[in-house]
């Protein structure tokens, strides 16, 4: 067994098998996060919300599920069916790729790269093509006006993600996952994580991260009041399950982006206590119960607002924070909690 | 493996630049361009160079070519006018490609490298630190002047464009976001307590 693990096909099957262990359980959470969202979201509201389909409506993301395949495609006659075919799929995929370099622990983690933040930020900046090409091979006005919508407002926002970012890296010298939460451990617990030092900076990544989600406030490319829609006007059946699941596997992307960045991943929030894979998914459920009531209780955005926050408000001042940032991890001030380069790179 | 993954990357990088050139639909050839670049980017990492290869993928494929297909997107071409002007220019095109290639085989068949040289591209960066530390060692240590250079040029570029496009229109109504925030909401509205039934 052990030198069959070796050979290329072993490898290839190990790889496989260790994807398929990240992707299972992936799915299967977030059919529940999914009712778990629209049961805060009804809560807010003073709702029920879904309480049918098995104990407590447990089983209504799954019966959405079946609705949703066995319901037939339509293509638009005019659509470019390639391109309208592969747009869905090209969102889930990169939504889901990108989950190759996230860590649970120390040891779990399908790829463990240098330049694992960066890969993130690659693909996640891919995402966006999904919303274009299913917007332009629609071959409608709404699914276009939404596409053109997201493509700047996704370039706008993912600006300032990078700045915020480049931050990070800068205290922590290194691009690693692993490496960024190590430098975030130490004797206070929850004191010695990079959401202390980078206050500001977290509040800008969470906010920014609604817009290169296309959450709530900032679902400017589906506006259902101006675009019916948006791009996902045209589509049904299993191509829009799968704009719904891509969308909301970037969505837990996001909240794991948070928790490893500020949140101090899989690192006890007490001192004491030990570190494990249970608090990094109680930190991503926590951040996605925060998504969830900002989608409640907040109005949506108008769209020069939303590009004025992007480019006049968030640009400048994470870019003054990359500077402040580089001050003080150089010159040591605060003592030293913004340079923790003994623990990676140096 | 490795062998493998240089073939796949190879064969789709060259797949995609060839139906570039080839497609009908401006907006098909962009998104061939970036399975392109996106091919790129794996050799550049078969190759260790995993820094160069992820601002590949950002800078080309998440922000250039966003925008190159939002160009694209907008175009209003004229396919027949396109293939018109096709059948006059294929034989010069032709004949000029014809030279590129006799210089580059010309070039390549006379070239004899160096085994010293061969030993240089062998070992690019120090073994003992990242391709991402090492560029940046290069780039603000040793090229700084031209680090610098090059970002004052890419300034003039952006003040250029936003200096071309800015249009000061007067006579629309625009949206002041400064003004619409310090409105005052007991001005701006009027709370009724609704008894039910009743209405106002």
């Amino acid at each position: 067994m052990a030198e069959f693990l070796t050979t290329p096909l072993g490898i290839g099957i190990y790889i496989v098998a260790q994807i398929l262990l990240l992707v299972v359980p992936l799915l299967v959470a977030l059919a529940f996060l999914m009712y778990a969202d629209r049961k805060i979201w009804a809560a807010v509201q003073m709702r029920r919300g879904p309480n049918v389909v098995g104990f407590f409506g447990l089983m209504q993301s799954f019966a959405d599920f079946l609705k949703y395949i066995v319901k037939e495609v339509v293509i638009p006659a005019g659509a470019d069916r390639a391109v309208f075919l592969m747009a869905p799929l090209v969102s889930l995929v990169m939504a889901l790729v990108a989950w190759a370099v996230i860590p649970f622990n120390e040891t779990m983690v399908i790829s463990n790269i240098n330049v694992a933040i960066l890969y993130v930020f690659a693909v996640s900046s891919l995402e966006v093509y999904g919303v274009i090409m299913g917007g332009w091979a629609s071959n409608s006005k709404y699914p276009f006006l939404g596409a053109l919508r997201s493509a700047a407002q996704m370039i706008s926002y993912e600006v300032s993600i990078g700045l915020i970012i480049i931050g990070v890296i800068l205290t922590t010298g290194s691009m690693n996952f692993g490496d960024i939460v190590n430098a975030q451990k130490g004797d206070y617990g929850m004191l010695n994580w990079y959401w202390l030092p980078h206050f500001p900076m977290m509040i800008l990544f969470f906010i920014s991260a609604l817009a290169e989600t296309n959450r709530p406030p900032f679902d400017l490319p589906e506006a259902e009041s101006e675009l019916v829609a948006g791009y996902q006007v045209e589509y049904s059946s299993t191509p829009f399950l799968l704009y719904m699941i891509g969308e909301l596997v970037a969505v837990v992307l996001m909240c794991a982006l948070v928790a490893l960045l500020f949140l101090g991943g899989w690192l006890s929030p007490i001192p004491g206590l030990p570190d494990g894979m249970l608090w990094m998914f109680a930190k991503m459920g926590f951040v996605f119960f925060f998504f969830s009531m900002i989608k409640a209780i907040t109005p949506r955005y108008r769209y020069d607002q939303l590009m004025r926050l992007g480019w006049k408000v968030f640009l400048p001042f994470s870019l003054g924070w990359v500077v402040f940032v580089a001050f003080a991890a150089k010159f040591d001030w605060f003592w030293g909690a913004y340079a923790r380069w003994s623990v990676g790179g140096g | 493996m490795t062998v493998f993954a240089f073939y796949l990357f190879a064969i789709s990088a060259i797949t995609g630049g060839l139906f570039t050139v080839l497609s009908r639909q401006p907006v098909h050839s962009v998104l061939w361009l970036i399975l392109a670049f996106l091919s790129s980017a794996g050799l550049f990492i078969l190759l260790g160079a995993e820094f160069i290869a992820m601002l590949l993928v950002i800078v080309y494929v998440g922000a250039v070519m966003v925008l190159f297909l939002f160009v694209v997107m907008m175009l209003d071409v004229d396919f027949a006018a396109m293939k018109a002007d096709m059948a006059r220019y294929m034989p010069l095109g032709l004949l000029f490609g014809l030279i590129i290639l006799m210089q580059f085989v010309m070039a390549f068949g006379a070239w004899d490298a160096n085994a010293a040289a061969e030993g240089l591209r062998a070992q690019v960066t120090p073994t003992d630190m990242h391709n991402t530390q090492a560029l940046g060692m290069i780039l603000y240590d040793e090229y700084w002047l031209l680090f610098q250079l090059s970002g004052l040029i890419l300034l003039v570029a952006m003040i250029g464009a936003i200096v071309l496009t800015m249009r000061h229109r007067t006579g629309i109504k625009r949206q002041d976001a400064i003004t619409q925030m310090m409105r005052d909401p007991a001005k701006a509205m009027e709370l009724k307590d609704v008894k039910p039934g009743q209405g106002l």
